[in-house]
């Protein structure tokens, strides 16, 4: 094996003026053939080979400093022309691999280009805000004290609420989870295609209140705008509806392994 | 932790500004796209992270990283 291998980013069918640069700030180059582009860096397998990457991936700041890297790069590419964006660190020995990629995956690769051309994947988040989640529970547990209000009896005013705080808790989910069906149903209607990204933990999201949905959508460029004031529409009653992009359609281009 | 990773852009934002700058993109919203998304190829490659189960390992860096991270 050599030191370097070839790190590929993003196949599409034309070549871009310019492009920022990759991975391990390296240059990035293009092979063609067969009327596709594919775009790529060399990496050094001191860094890149399994073992060394193995090690890299539990470290935050690597793992962050190449996905934004690789990102640069796609996005570049696909700001200017239709584009399949390739999983996150695929190396392959060298160019000629690449370049025989290109050639047996040719009809795969046509067929994904042709899927996101003209489109562009958008995401849309809906967060529902905690303190309208508990609000319903508080006023149940108001009614149920006042019931109760015989005093003396603690305990049971104490299980009473309880149980209905417990109730609401569990009713507004159910609501909550309804409304993330519709309004991804919502958005689907406009988009090409769509699919749901598992919600992000809050730990992560950094917002305290609970993601309902963190779809993607791809979207014809000629209907962003509806699809944005749909968005836009479809949140509101304690629910927030965050829209992001346009983003590369990485949600977008699943092909078969083979 | 500062407000790190940024919240979206509303519907407004999207159609009066073009498009969010490479940098400004939260790492969780990109992280969620090239760990599930993106063609996954096999064959000639030395090495995929398809190969190496990331999201699993990810996750778990990410997670574990989430107190520490202050900016991305």
């Amino acid at each position: 094996m050599s030191d370097t291998g070839t790190y590929l980013y993003a196949v599409a069918r034309d070549e871009v003026a310019a492009c920022p640069p990759g991975v391990a700030d390296a240059d990035v180059r293009t092979i063609v053939r067969g009327g596709l582009v594919a775009y790529v860096s060399s990496v050094p397998m001191e860094r890149f080979g399994e073992e060394p990457l193995r090690r890299s991936l539990e470290d935050m700041d690597w793992l962050a400093g190449t996905a934004r890297a690789h990102h640069r790069v796609v996005d570049a590419v696909a700001a200017a022309t239709a584009t399949a964006p390739v999983r996150l660190v695929t190396v392959y020995d060298g160019d000629e691999q690449v370049s025989d990629l290109l050639e047996r995956r040719a009809g795969d690769f046509a067929e994904v280009l042709a899927q996101v051309t003209g489109r562009r994947e958008w995401g849309v988040k809906a967060f529902v805000d905690p303190a309208s989640e508990e609000r319903p529970d508080e006023r149940s547990g108001r009614d149920g004290c006042e019931q109760a209000g015989k005093p003396g009896k603690p305990g049971t005013a104490y299980l009473q609420r309880r149980r209905a705080n417990l109730r609401g808790r569990e009713q507004n989910r159910r609501q909550a989870l309804a409304r993330a069906e519709h309004i991804h149903a919502a958005l689907a209607t406009v988009a090409v295609a769509s699919r749901r990204h598992r919600p992000q933990d809050p730990r992560l999201s950094g917002r305290a209140d609970w993601m309902l949905l963190n779809g993607a959508y791809l979207v014809d460029e000629g209907r962003v705008a509806e699809f944005a004031g749909l968005a836009e529409e479809l949140g509101g009653g304690g629910i927030e509806v965050t829209v992001t992009g346009p983003w590369a359609p990485y949600s977008f281009t699943v092909m078969e392994t083979r | 932790m500062t407000d790190w990773p940024a919240r979206g852009v509303s519907a407004d934002e999207i159609i009066l500004s073009d498009r969010l700058p490479a940098e400004r993109v939260s790492l969780v919203d990109l992280l969620d796209r090239l760990l599930a998304g993106g063609v996954v190829l096999s064959g000639d490659i030395i090495l995929s992270i398809a190969d190496i189960d990331l999201v699993c390992i990810s996750l778990r860096t990410v997670l574990a990283s989430a107190d520490t991270l202050e900016d991305a």
